[in-house]
């Protein structure tokens, strides 16, 4: 095996709520599937509102790219298209009858298909969307001919949830996935593994990748960081991403035929009663996920970890790429010269505060932001948390002057905005960080385009 | 504290859009957000922040700011005392001291942070925190016998010229504390150099001078004990003179992470490495002082610790820091060393390399670009 790449800049933050690893069963009628996931689709609805439909049925396509399908992830009816302001589709809600009817797309070992019949069934059964590119973080171009496939089997963000117990026992799905992605690049798949974490036989005994260890604080789990170290992005470059869920439901695809949509979602956070695991489907309803779990204080509902994920309401759904939901308190408090106590159990980096005492702490954050938002004055902070060769208050200042060809230069399509999520938490000036790199990266995508 | 909050949000209506003192908002917000971290939370990206903020960031500053200050504002009453040839007691020393310097903070404050109040008004920004550290650093490089009208005159041109015409906090190139020095260096000379202005009324008699003016007419025999220097016990600006107490904010700084110490390195070296060089030049005899002396001498230490440092002026790349503060300290020293109309080469140095930071920082990512295109090019053609 290869050596251990090792990460040093970044850093883990101990949260309260990781969770118990028990996997619950959990059934519910209610799933919703939501186009403003996608980074880039324009969706274009098939269905309306009463329609039955069963698991793999077509929801809606890209209008741009109009072989791009999303699908039900259950069998049921359309019970609401919920929209927005400007009418912008917020959410296909289905309605589940609980029968689990799947279409059938046709079983077939990957090894023996042709690259285009792979293809074709990943696109017509809505899996294809699993499947992710960089730079820009959006759905894979079925035409394109990536360089390299990235598979990050350990997450290292903040009450993580653990893709060991989540892949147990599920070696020959794991197995097929690969088989079907090694079919989609000429350049290698790489599975990449947690040196001191990473036990399951699931992942270590893979075939047809090559496995990379590496070890490290987050963002180590990160694709965009493995990426850098192990084949970097150049102009032009495209590299395909997933994670290990994704490649199960390509498994399964092409064992059983059908679009099964069951995902392992991890409950966490401080505000959880019993964190735990949840077996249930793609875009499970956060109500029936959290129900009577929950402490009484007003609460903030994060479908993804506290870093990146999405905020969601109570009646909202867990996100199409989160296999993670995290509950924290919200922090729309005033507190009295908050800036000038001691603040003995305050989360903080900077040594200003005493944390750095107490690094085994874990904490229980809330959503406020601790200070209003100026322009950058201090220096230096974000390269301790950003592993990347490149420097991130000027490619981040060449955002904001959109300066496409420095934009360029500096690197910006290694990195996505999960890649500078912790340069956002230790902000003094409290920029919105991730917002300015989104805004830099769909900038370059309209350019390139 | 409820009473206070409650206070606070029954006055708010009449400061946002449309109430009554709508005009009034920046100055409204700057003193609940002082008294009160404001409830705003976030919305998108981490949904968790680090408890740090400019004010906490701010406030250390002004904390390791303290040492010097006191040693200061005691060593002004010390020197006239001794000027005079009156007896040592502490407290007559501290209170003398306390009268003259307390009312050219006071002065810095009110002057700065009205004119900063106003630009944050007309332009409906919050108050940036950046005036309570510059405004403390202004007196303490004064020399004590400072008109305050001057005073007040060079911090508001430090405040307009030096900051809010680039856009305020954060946008300005030179450090707004040494250009409120430079001002009154060559607008008023007379009060800002010689030997007169470094004892606060100081006995017609006794020689004022500095260390460094003794230098600058050669006189290496004159020179205070280098125990004395690095105490502090010699006339100078307000806040320059201790290196000891220097030392001490620069423990706090760089124990916090606010100030860097990549920075306050390079400078020593660059002074050091200067010296060095004079000493085997030795041309005479201001070069074939001890090298470490530089350091202790003048405003070279407060310089070092708390003007090169500020994150604002200075390069911001890790590299270019190093560059930036090597350079700072050469030419610190070479100034001193080679220019007689400049005693004190060390604000110079400072602003001149502030301005010349941002190329620094060019370079340093330059190499950074060209590594990436390189990598390019590489995997083309393999």
């Amino acid at each position: 095996m290869s050596n251990v790449i090792k990460i040093k800049k970044g850093l883990n933050i101990n949260l309260v709520g990781e969770a118990e690893k028990t996997i619950k069963e959990l059934s519910t009628d209610q799933y919703a599937i939501k186009p403003t996931d996608f980074v880039g689709v324009f969706p274009k609805i098939l269905v309306k509102e009463g329609d039955a439909v069963k698991a793999g049925s077509p929801l809606f396509i890209d209008k741009h790219r109009e072989n791009i399908t999303f699908t039900s992830p259950v069998s049921g009816k359309v019970r609401e298209i919920k929209r927005g302001a400007k009418r912008v589709l917020l959410e296909i809600k289905i309605e589940s009858d609980g029968k689990d009817e799947s279409i059938d797309f046709g079983a077939g070992d990957p090894l023996k298909l042709k690259r285009e019949d792979i293809v074709g069934k990943l696109l017509q059964s809505g899996v294809w969307p699993f499947i992710r590119q960089r730079p820009y973080s959006v759905i894979a171009n079925p035409a394109d001919d990536p360089k390299a496939i990235f598979i990050s089997t350990f997450d290292t963000s903040p009450l993580a949830p653990d893709n060991d117990l989540i892949v147990h026992g599920q070696g020959d799905a794991f197995q097929k996935g690969i088989d079907a992605l090694s079919q989609l690049t000429s350049g290698k798949v790489h599975l990449n593994i947690d040196a001191n974490a990473t036990h399951s036989k699931v992942f270590t005994n893979s075939k047809r990748v090559q496995i990379n260890e590496f070890s490290g604080p987050h963002p180590a789990g990160n694709v965009g960081v493995q990426i850098s170290r192990l084949d970097p992005i150049n102009k032009g470059d495209v590299v395909w991403y997933l994670y290990p869920q994704d490649v199960l439901t390509i498994g399964r695809l092409f064992i059983d035929g059908k679009f099964d949509s069951t995902r392992i979602i991890s409950l966490t956070g401080s505000e959880v009663l019993r964190p735990a695991y949840f077996k249930t489907k793609l875009g499970v309803n956060i109500e029936t996920l959290v129900k009577n779990n929950t402490t009484d204080v007003n609460k903030r509902y994060i479908s993804g970890n506290v870093l990146t994920g999405k905020k969601v309401d109570l009646d909202g759904f867990v996100g199409f790429y989160s296999t993670h939901v995290t509950v924290i308190p919200e922090g729309d408090y005033f507190e009295f010269l908050g800036w000038g106590l001691p603040g003995f159990d305050k989360f903080s980096v900077s040594r200003s505060y005493p944390a750095f005492l107490f690094k085994n702490r874990k904490y229980r954050l809330d959503t406020n932001y601790h200070g209003g938002e100026r322009a950058f004055v201090m220096t230096g902070q974000y390269e301790k948390v950003f592993p990347f060769d490149i420097y991130p208050m000027q490619l981040l200042k060449a955002i904001m002057v959109e300066d496409i060809d420095l934009m360029e230069n500096l690197g910006i399509y290694e990195v996505d905005e999960e890649d500078f999520a912790l340069c956002e938490v230790v902000d003094t000036s409290k920029t919105e960080i991730q917002v300015l790199v989104r805004k830099g990266l769909d900038l370059i995508r309209k350019e390139m385009s | 504290m409820k009473v206070l909050r409650d206070f606070l949000d029954k006055q708010k209506p009449h400061f946002v859009k449309g109430g009554k003192f709508e005009k009034l908002h920046s100055t409204f917000d700057a003193f609940e957000t002082f008294l009160f971290v404001p409830n705003k939370v976030t919305t998108s990206g981490a949904h968790i922040r680090d408890a740090i903020d400019m004010k906490r960031t701010m406030i250390i500053v002004v904390l390791a700011l303290l040492p010097p200050l006191i040693f200061g504002i005691w060593n002004v009453g010390y020197q006239h005392f001794l000027s005079m040839g009156m007896p040592y007691d502490f407290w007559p020393m501290f209170s003398f001291g306390l009268i003259k310097v307390l009312p050219i903070i006071i002065v810095s404050y009110v002057v700065g942070l009205a004119i900063e109040f106003a630009f944050a008004q007309s332009r409906h920004h919050e108050v940036n925190e950046g005036f309570l550290v510059s405004g403390m650093l202004i007196p303490l490089v004064m020399p004590p016998d400072v008109p305050l009208w001057m005073v007040a005159v060079a911090t508001a041109f430090a405040v307009i010229i030096g900051k809010e015409v680039f856009g305020g906090t954060g946008m300005n190139i030179l450090n707004p504390a040494l250009t409120a020095r430079a001002f009154l260096f060559f607008a008023y000379p007379s009060d800002m150099s010689g030997d007169k202005v470094w004892i606060a009324e100081k006995a017609d008699a006794y020689s004022g001078a500095t260390p460094l003016g003794h230098l600058l007419v050669l006189d290496v025999d004159k020179l205070p004990s280098d125990w004395s220097m690095f105490l502090g016990t010699i006339p100078g600006s307000i806040g320059e003179t201790s290196t000891l107490a220097i030392i001490l904010g620069a423990i706090v700084l760089i124990a916090t992470g606010i100030g860097s110490a990549r920075i306050m390195l390079s400078v020593i070296a660059g002074g050091l490495g200067m010296g060095l060089l004079f000493n085997l030049w030795g041309a005479n005899a201001y070069m074939n002082i001890p090298a470490y002396q530089h350091l202790i001498m003048g405003g070279f230490a407060f310089g070092t610790v708390y003007m090169a440092t500020d994150p604002v002026s200075a390069s911001q790349t890790a590299k270019g820091k190093i560059y930036y503060g090597f350079l700072i300290g050469v030419i610190a020293v070479l100034i001193r060393v080679f220019n007689p109309a400049y005693p004190e080469g060390m604000m110079l140095a400072i602003l001149l390399m502030n301005v010349f930071s941002p190329l620094i920082d060019h370079y340093v990512l330059q190499s950074n670009i060209k590594k990436r295109l390189k990598r390019a090019k590489s995997a083309v053609s393999a």
